[in-house]
C-alpha cells in the first residue's frame, strides 16, 4: 500500500488535511481579500456578527473588522508554528543524535542539559523569555523553540540508542564507515518517521503556545494574532462574547487539524507489523 | 499408562485466516487425538500452523482467525461451540497451558505466589489461606529452590528456567486432564531445557494427564513424544507413534526435516598441521560494569576471564556455550565492536586489541562478521546491492566497481545478480542471511566471525545456510570463528571446539576430542543435555 | 532508609537545578537589551532614579560580573528575592501569600484530571472500535486541541453570564464575610469553574495515554497467561492490564507538572484566582520583572518537588526498581 493510501485510510486524517488546507488558503487569501491592515478601524465598535453587510463576524471594541483579523491571524499562527518547530528540530535532532549515538559521558552531559530544560515549567519560561527580550515575532519564535526542543532530543536519542546496536549499524562500523556516515546514512533515515509525526504535533503545540502568549499581551504588537484578539476581548466578554468566540474556534480547528494529520502520518509511516507466529 | 481414551479429539478442524494473509487457512482439515497418559508432539517449522489448533482448544485464537469446519471434542463437548464464558470455566481448571517465553509470560508487578493463587481464585476454590498453602506445595513439586522465598518473589527475581517452572505450577494447579505446552523450552538454555523436559515428563507420568506438546525441534520430540504429528503449511503430513515417525518417516518432508538436523556424526579432522596462527588471542579479559548510579553499587559481570586460543588460516574454530558464557562478547572483541580490558588480540602479527579511532577503522576490513538476526542485519532503507557495496566503497573502491562486485557476490551466495536492486524486506530469513554472508565477503576479510549465524533459522533453512558456508570455506579457504549455542551445529562445521562457561574456557580441542571424549564435567553435562541424543545413540 | 537516601539525593539534584535557574535568570537579565537596572525596574519605572540606584546597588551593577552573580545567588540563597517596587512588598511575601490558592487549584485539577483520565481511558481501551470508545477519544482530542484560556472564557459566558450557576471571578464572595463551613462552601463554588477548565486539558492527555498504554499492555504475554488461567475479563483488565498500564502514566504525570503551572497562569488570569499565576500576569502587565523572575524560580521549585513525589510513587508501584537500588 502506498503512503497516501495508508494515510487516506484514516478518515480523521483526511478531515484534518482538509481543514488545514482551508486555513492555509485563508492565510494566502488574507492580503487579497483584506488588503488593508487588520488594525484599522473600519466601522463603529461592537457590531454583532451579520449586523452590517460586509462585516459578517462583526467588529471589535475599537471598530476593527473581526473577519480581517481572523484571516491575517491565520498567517501568523501558521508561520510561527512552522518556524519555531523548525528551530526546535534544529536544536533537538543533532543533540539527540549525538547523545544517543555516542552514549557515555557525552550522553550524560547532554541529557542533564535536556532534563534541566524539561524541569523548568515551559510556559512560564516562555513568558519570561518573551517579556525580557521584548515581544516580537523573533522573540516569540525563539521562546517557543527553546521550550519545545527537549522532547525532540529525547525521541531522537531513544531512537539512536536502540538503532546504534542494531546489527546493520554494527555491520556498517565493521566495514569501516565513519561515524558521520553511519549517523547520517544508516541511522537518521530510519528515525525520520517518528520525527515527522512528532513535528506535526509540535506545530500544533506551538500554535497553542503562541496564542497563549498573545492572550497574555505578549504578542508582537505589529501583527494581528488570534490569541491577541481573544485577550483584547476578554474584558468585554459579557457584552460581546463573539469577539472571543471566533478566534478561539479558529485556534481549535487548526490545532485539531494538525493533530489529526499527525495521527494519519503516524498510521501511514509506522504501519504496525502484525506478524502472526505459529 | 496409555489407556487410549482420547481426552481431546480434533476432527477435520479448519481455521480461516483473515483476508490479506499469505494463505487462506491457518490449518486445514486437521484431525488428531490426544489420549490420557500420552504426550502428543505437534512438530513443524514456523508458519506451519502447529500452535493454531492449541489456541482453538484454549479459545485463545488470535483476532481474525475463525473456525470454518470441524470440531474439537473435549470430554464429549465441542469446544468450538462453547461461549466465551463456558470456555473460561474450562481454562485453567481442566485444560492448562504453558507458553514459550517465560520472561514475559508472568505479570512483572505481581508476586509469584499471588499469580499461582489466582488460578484457584478464578475457579472459586479454597480460602485465600489455603490458596497460598497450595501455591507453596506446587512450587515445591515443580522443584523451585527455596519455595518459601520464591512464593514472595517477583518474576524478575527468578531465572528463565525458574519462571518456566512457575508457569508449569500454575498450569497444573487444578490438576487439569489436558496440558498444552507451546514451545515451552525454546527460549531456554540446553541444560535448563533438559531439566524442564524431565519435569514435564515426570509430572505427566505421576498424574497420567494428556499432554499436547508443540515444538519445532525433533530432538525434543525424541525426548518426550509418545506420538507425533508433523505439520507443514497448515496440513498434517505425518501422524504416528514416536518410533514410527522418527525411525521410519514415511513422508519425504519428515525425512528432509530429520536429515536437516545437524547430526552428532563428526567430520574427520581437516587441515592437518597448524602453521603460524592467523589469530592469536592471549589472556583476554572483559568486565562489564553496570554504571554505579546514585543508589546502586556498580555491578560487575566478568564476561571474559583470561581467554586464550589460536586460530590457524583456513580453520574453523567453534565457540560453544550457554547464554551468559561470554561467547558473544569474545566474538565482539575479536571484531572489535567491544574493546577488551586487557590481553592481546593479534591478527597475522598486528595487535588488533589496542587500535583505536581512525587507525582501527582502516584495519576493520580484515575481520568481518555474519550476524544472528536476519531481520535486523540489513538496513531496511538500503537496496541489497548497495548494502554489500558500502564496505568496499568506505575503503576507497569506486562505486561502479563495488556494485559489480556486489553482483558477483550475490551470484556466489546463490541469490543471483538480479537481487542487487531489491530491498531486504523482499527476501526471506534464509535469503537475508545469504546477503549478510555476501556483505561479510565483500571486503575479502582474513577472518570471518559468525555469531549465532544460523540460530534464528528454521532447521531446513539452517541446513542450507550451513551447506553454503561449508562450500565457501572450501572455495575461498575462509578462516572462521563460529559462535553458537547449538552443539550439533558446531559439530557439523567446526574443526576445533572451545567450550565456554561464565567467561572462561572450560575445554578446548578438536571437534572429535570434545564430542567423543570430553574431559570436563561441564562439557559432558552439555552433551548429555542435547535433546534426542539418547534416541540417536540407540539408532547408531 | 532507602527512601530517605533517595530523597536526600533528589533534593541535592534539585538544589543544582535551582542554582542553574538562578544563573539562567542572571544571564537573561544581562543579555536583555538595555540597562539591566531599567529592565529589573520595568520600563515605566525607569524614571525613578532612587529605585534604579537601589537596584544597581543590590545587583552591584557597577561591579565585575562575578561579583554581581555572587550577590544575586547569595541573595536568593537567603530567600531574599528582592523588593517588588510596583506592589510595595518583598517578592517572597507576595509569592507566599498567593501560593495556597495555586496549590488548591492545581491540586484539585490534578486529582480530577488524573482520575477522570484513567477512568475514561480504560473505558475507551475496553471499547476499541465501538462508537462509545470513539466518542471518548474524539472528545479527548477536542479538549486537547482547545486553548485553555478560551475554554475558561467560554465557561464564564455559559455558566456565569447566561446560566448564572457559578461565580466567575475570585476565590471568595467579596464582602460576604463567610466563616467556617460557609466559607469552605463558598471557596468550593468558586473553585468549580477554574479547576474544571484546567483539568479538561490534562484529562484529555491522561485519557489518550491511558488508552494507548492499556492497549499496549493487553498485547503482552502475561495477559494471555491470565486468560489461560480462566480469569474473567474484568479481573484481567483491572489486575493485569491496568496495573501495568499505570506505570507510564505516573511518569507522564510527573512530566506534566510543568505544564500544570502554565495552565494555572492562564486559568488564574481568566478567573482572577488569587494565586501565583495571576500574580505573574499582574507582574507582566506592570513590567515588574523582578517579581516575574521570582515567580519563575518558585514555579520551577514547585515542579521539582512534584517530580520527586512522582518518583517516589513510581518506586512504590514498580518492584523492579527497588531491587535495582
Amino acid at each position: 500500500m502506498s503512503f497516501f493510501a495508508r494515510f487516506a485510510q484514516n478518515r480523521g486524517a483526511l478531515v484534518g488535511l482538509a481543514i488545514l488546507l482551508a486555513i492555509v488558503l485563508m492565510a494566502i487569501l488574507a492580503p487579497l481579500l483584506y488588503p488593508e491592515s487588520p488594525w484599522r478601524m473600519v466601522q463603529r465598535p461592537f457590531l454583532a456578527p451579520m449586523e452590517v453587510e460586509g462585516f459578517w463576524l462583526g467588529t471589535d471594541t475599537m471598530g476593527r473588522d473581526v473577519a480581517a483579523g481572523l484571516m491575517h491571524g491565520a498567517w501568523v499562527s501558521l508561520l510561527i508554528g512552522l518556524i519555531s518547530t523548525t528551530v526546535a528540530l534544529l536544536i533537538g535532532v543533532p543533540l539527540g543524535a549525538v547523545a544517543g549515538y555516542y552514549g557515555g559521558l557525552i550522553d550524560d552531559a547532554l541529557m542533564r542539559f535536556t532534563e534541566f530544560f524539561q524541569t523548568i515549567p515551559n510556559f512560564a519560561l516562555a513568558i519570561v523569555l518573551v517579556a525580557i527580550m521584548q515581544p516580537s515575532v523573533v522573540s516569540i519564535v525563539l521562546a517557543i523553540a527553546i521550550v519545545s526542543w527537549p522532547p525532540v532530543a529525547r525521541l531522537v536519542r531513544a531512537e539512536f540508542m536502540s538503532l546504534r546496536h542494531r546489527e546493520y549499524v554494527e555491520a556498517a562500523r565493521l566495514v569501516g564507515q565513519t561515524n558521520r556516515t553511519i549517523i547520517l546514512k544508516q541511522i537518521l533515515p530510519n528515525t525520520l518517521s517518528p520525527i515527522i509525526v512528532l513535528a506535526s504535533l509540535m506545530v500544533a503545540t506551538a500554535i497553542l503556545l503562541e496564542s497563549a502568549l498573545s492572550f497574555l499581551g505578549l504578542g508582537d504588537p505589529n501583527v494581528m494574532s488570534w490569541g491577541y484578539m481573544i485577550g483584547a476581548a476578554r474584558t468585554v466578554i459579557r457584552q460581546a462574547w463573539w469577539l472571543s468566540f471566533f478566534p478561539g474556534v479558529a485556534i481549535l480547528l487548526t490545532v485539531l487539524a494538525l493533530n489529526l494529520v499527525g495521527e494519519g502520518l503516524d498510521d501511514a509511516l509506522n504501519p504496525k507489523l502484525a506478524r502472526e507466529r505459529s | 499408562m496409555n489407556d487410549n481414551t482420547p481426552v481431546l479429539s480434533i476432527r477435520g478442524l479448519t481455521l480461516a485466516l483473515p483476508q490479506g494473509a499469505d494463505r487462506d487457512y491457518a490449518v486445514e482439515d486437521v484431525s488428531y487425538d490426544v489420549a490420557r497418559g500420552e504426550i502428543m508432539c505437534v512438530v513443524g517449522e514456523s508458519g506451519s500452523g502447529k500452535s493454531m489448533a492449541a489456541n482453538a482448544v484454549m479459545g485463545l485464537l488470535p483476532k481474525g482467525v475463525r473456525p470454518t469446519a470441524g470440531e474439537v471434542l473435549f470430554d464429549g463437548q465441542d469446544l468450538l461451540a462453547l461461549s466465551e464464558k463456558q470456555h473460561r470455566k474450562l481454562r485453567g481448571l481442566r485444560i492448562g497451558m504453558i507458553f514459550q517465553e517465560p520472561m514475559t509470560a508472568l505479570n512483572p508487578l505481581m508476586r509469584v505466589g499471588a499469580q499461582i493463587a489466582e488460578v484457584f481464585e478464578a475457579h472459586g476454590k479454597y480460602t485465600s489461606r489455603e490458596r497460598q498453602a497450595r501455591a507453596l506445595a506446587l512450587l515445591e513439586e515443580v522443584g523451585i529452590p527455596q519455595p518459601d522465598r520464591a512464593i514472595r518473589a517477583y518474576p524478575f527475581q527468578l531465572s528463565g528456567g525458574q519462571r518456566q517452572r512457575v508457569m508449569i505450577a500454575m498450569a497444573l494447579a487444578l490438576e487439569p486432564e489436558l496440558l498444552i505446552a507451546d514451545e515451552p523450552t525454546t527460549a531456554l538454555d540446553v541444560t535448563t531445557q533438559a531439566q524442564i523436559l524431565e519435569l514435564i515428563r515426570d509430572l505427566q507420568q505421576q498424574r497420567g494427564m494428556a499432554v499436547m506438546f508443540i515444538t519445532h525441534d525433533f530432538g525434543v520430540v525424541a525426548e518426550v513424544a509418545t506420538r507425533v504429528c508433523v505439520m507443514r503449511y497448515g496440513r498434517i503430513v505425518e501422524l504416528g507413534t514416536a518410533d514410527e515417525v522418527l525411525d521410519n518417516p514415511r513422508h519425504e518432508y519428515t525425512r528432509a526435516l530429520l536429515e536437516a538436523i545437524p547430526s552428532n556424526v563428526i567430520p574427520e579432522a581437516r587441515g592437518g598441521e597448524r602453521p603460524t596462527p592467523l589469530l592469536e588471542v592471549r589472556n583476554l579479559n572483559k568486565i562489564f560494569r553496570s554504571r554505579s548510579g546514585l543508589f546502586k553499587p556498580a555491578r560487575e559481570v566478568r564476561a571474559l576471564d583470561d581467554v586464550s586460543f589460536t586460530l590457524a588460516p583456513g580453520e574453523t574454530v567453534g565457540i560453544v556455550g550457554e547464554s551468559g558464557s561470554g561467547k558473544s562478547t569474545l566474538g565482539r572483541c575479536v571484531v572489535r565492536l567491544e574493546r577488551p580490558d586487557s590481553g592481546t588480540l593479534a591478527l597475522a602479527g598486528t595487535d588488533f586489541s589496542s587500535l583505536r579511532g581512525d587507525a582501527l577503522r582502516r584495519e576493520r576490513h580484515r575481520v568481518q562478521m555474519i550476524f544472528q538476526d536476519p531481520y535486523a542485519s540489513l538496513n531496511p532503507r538500503h537496496r541489497v546491492g548497495y548494502a554489500i557495496a558500502q564496505g568496499p566503497m568506505a575503503n576507497g573502491v569506486p562505486r561502479a566497481k563495488a556494485m559489480r562486485q556486489a553482483e558477483e557476490l550475490l551470484e556466489l551466495v546463490g541469490l543471483g545478480a538480479v537481487a542487487v536492486d531489491r530491498f531486504p524486506h523482499e527476501f526471506s530469513g534464509g535469503q537475508r542471511q545469504r546477503i549478510g554472508i555476501a556483505r561479510a565477503l565483500a571486503l575479502n576479510p582474513e577472518l570471518i566471525v559468525a555469531d549465532e549465524a544460523v540460530s534464528a533459522l528454521d532447521v531446513s533453512i539452517q541446513a542450507q545456510v550451513l551447506a553454503l558456508l561449508e562450500e565457501l570455506k572450501q572455495k575461498l579457504s575462509l578462516s572462521l570463528l563460529f559462535i553458537t549455542h547449538d552443539l550439533r551445529v558446531a559439530a557439523q562445521i567446526c574443526d576445533t571446539i572451545i567450550v565456554m562457561q561464565q567467561g572462561r574456557i572450560v575445554e578446548q580441542g578438536t571437534a572429535q576430542e570434545v564430542f567423543l571424549s570430553p574431559k570436563e564435567a561441564y562439557t559432558k553435562q552439555l552433551l548429555e543435555a542435547i535433546p534426542g541424543r539418547a534416541h540417536e545413540a540407540a539408532m547408531a | 532508609m532507602l527512601y530517605a537516601r533517595l530523597i536526600v539525593m533528589r533534593l541535592l539534584k534539585a538544589v543544582v537545578v535551582l542554582f542553574l535557574i538562578i544563573i539562567f535568570n542572571f544571564v537573561l537579565i544581562q543579555l536583555a537589551p538595555g540597562d539591566p537596572a531599567a529592565i529589573l525596574a520595568g520600563e515605566a519605572g525607569a524614571t525613578d532614579q532612587e529605585f534604579l540606584r537601589q537596584l544597581r546597588e543590590r545587583f552591584g551593577l557597577d561591579q565585575p560580573l562575578y561579583v554581581q552573580l555572587w550577590r544575586y545567588v547569595s541573595g536568593i540563597a537567603t530567600l531574599d528575592f528582592g523588593w517588588s517596587y510596583r506592589q510595595g512588598m518583598p517578592v517572597l511575601d507576595l509569592i507566599l501569600a498567593r501560593l495556597p490558592a495555586t496549590l488548591l487549584l492545581t491540586g484539585t485539577a490534578f486529582v480530577l484530571s488524573l482520575a477522570l483520565g484513567i477512568v475514561l481511558g480504560s473505558m475507551a481501551a475496553a471499547r476499541v472500535k465501538k462508537p462509545s470508545g470513539s466518542l471518548i477519544m474524539a472528545l479527548a482530542l477536542i479538549f486537547y486541541a482547545t486553548p485553555l484560556f478560551w475554554v475558561a472564557l467560554m465557561a464564564v459566558v455559559l455558566f456565569s453570564v447566561y446560566l448564572g450557576w457559578l461565580p466567575a471571578y475570585g476565590m471568595v464572595t467579596v464582602g460576604a464575610g463567610h466563616t467556617g463551613f460557609a466559607l469552605v462552601l463558598d471557596v468550593a463554588k468558586h473553585l468549580v469553574l477554574p479547576a474544571t477548565t484546567l483539568a479538561l486539558f490534562f484529562m484529555a492527555i491522561y485519557t489518550r495515554m491511558t488508552r494507548a498504554s492499556m492497549l499496549e499492555a493487553s498485547q503482552q504475554d502475561y495477559v494471555k497467561t491470565a486468560r489461560a488461567k480462566g480469569l474473567s475479563p474484568r479481573v484481567i483488565q483491572r489486575r493485569h492490564i491496568l496495573r501495568n498500564a499505570l506505570l507510564p502514566i505516573i511518569t507522564l504525570a510527573g512530566l506534566q507538572a510543568g505544564q500544570m503551572v502554565g495552565g494555572a497562569i492562564l486559568t488564574e488570569t481568566v478567573f482572577a484566582w488569587p494565586g501565583i499565576g495571576r500574580l505573574m500576569f499582574e507582574a507582566l502587565q506592570q513590567r515588574d520583572y523582578n517579581l516575574l523572575l521570582g515567580i519563575f524560580f518558585f514555579s520551577a521549585a514547585l515542579v521539582i518537588v512534584f517530580n520527586i513525589i512522582t518518583d517516589l510513587v513510581y518506586r512504590l508501584a514498580d518492584p523492579r526498581i527497588k531491587e535495582a537500588s
